[in-house]
């Protein structure tokens, strides 16, 4: 799905854009969520394999898990607010709660080798695609 | 039941400016939560993605402005192949009041949350006057 020509993020708004276009992508397809749509994700192509990106500001590691199954995903985890006793709220934006989504990707990952990270509200997960489900090269002879 | 409630996925809101940006680029608004103690007024802002140098918080005239710039460099390379949000820098400025000590303002950054201890300025204390 090449559409992206050399060097398309050379500008910041031709990126957003670039993501914009891949809203409506059928990539995913209807998977089965455990239960609501939160987080929201963003699927990249790092070669081979997937890269998957969620916004999860506010959570520490021990909140969240992340499991893997054959071509599922799993991300839950409960997000938290802290205000303190006697707080006074002028204005609450931010949601907290728990959250479980499943989401059914269509290539097969290789669980042993995902590597997740969560850096500043930031989770992403590397996961390899499984070696018996790379498409094979046919040489013409 | 009232501790399991389920997330819901909030639209990140672009910035409307009186004028253009400089950079075409789409800025965003943060969620924030303001709520206020005895001693201090706390501004809690959720920047996913943004590390701690490229935040600048200022105070200007009453103006509490913040600026976040994200660092799109890791994101070189990755071709997108399903999305459902985008990603920008982020930017949200509040009117203080006078009661806020303009010189005592704390931050700190954790998990991509922002928080902003804006300490409340002291009454001035009274004062004992002494009788001959």
């Amino acid at each position: 799905m090449a559409i992206l020509y050399a060097d398309p993020f050379d500008t910041l708004l031709n990126f957003q854009q670039a993501l914009d276009a891949f809203r409506s992508s059928g990539w995913l397809g209807a998977s089965p969520s455990g239960r609501g749509a939160y987080p929201p994700l963003n699927v990249f192509r790092q070669g081979d394999d997937l890269l998957v990106v969620a916004e999860i500001p506010g959570t520490s590691k021990s909140d969240l898990q992340i499991q893997v199954k054959g071509n599922t995903l799993r991300i839950a985890g409960t997000k938290s607010v802290h205000y303190g006793e006697k707080a006074s709220l002028h204005r609450r934006e931010r949601s907290t709660g728990s959250f479980d989504r499943a989401i059914t990707l269509p290539v097969e990952i290789d669980a042993d080798r995902v590597k997740a990270e969560y850096h500043d509200g930031v989770l992403a997960l590397s996961l390899p695609r499984a070696e018996r489900d790379k498409p094979r090269s046919i040489s013409i002879a | 039941m009232a501790k399991s409630q389920a997330l819901e996925v909030q639209e990140k809101k672009e910035v409307v400016s009186q004028g253009e940006q400089t950079v075409p680029a789409r800025h965003y608004i943060p969620l924030t939560d303001i709520y206020e103690t005895e001693d201090a007024l706390t501004v809690v802002m959720e920047i996913p993605g943004v590390e701690k140098e490229n935040v600048t918080v200022a105070l200007e005239n009453g103006i509490l402005r913040i600026d976040c710039r994200l660092d799109f460099s890791k994101y070189g390379g990755l071709e997108p192949l399903y999305t459902e949000y985008n990603v920008g820098h982020f930017a949200r400025s509040f009117s203080l009041s006078n009661k806020i000590d303009q010189q005592q303002i704390n931050a700190q950054l954790d998990d991509g949350v922002l928080t902003l201890t804006l300490k409340k300025a002291k009454e001035a204390a009274p004062r004992q006057i002494v009788i001959n």
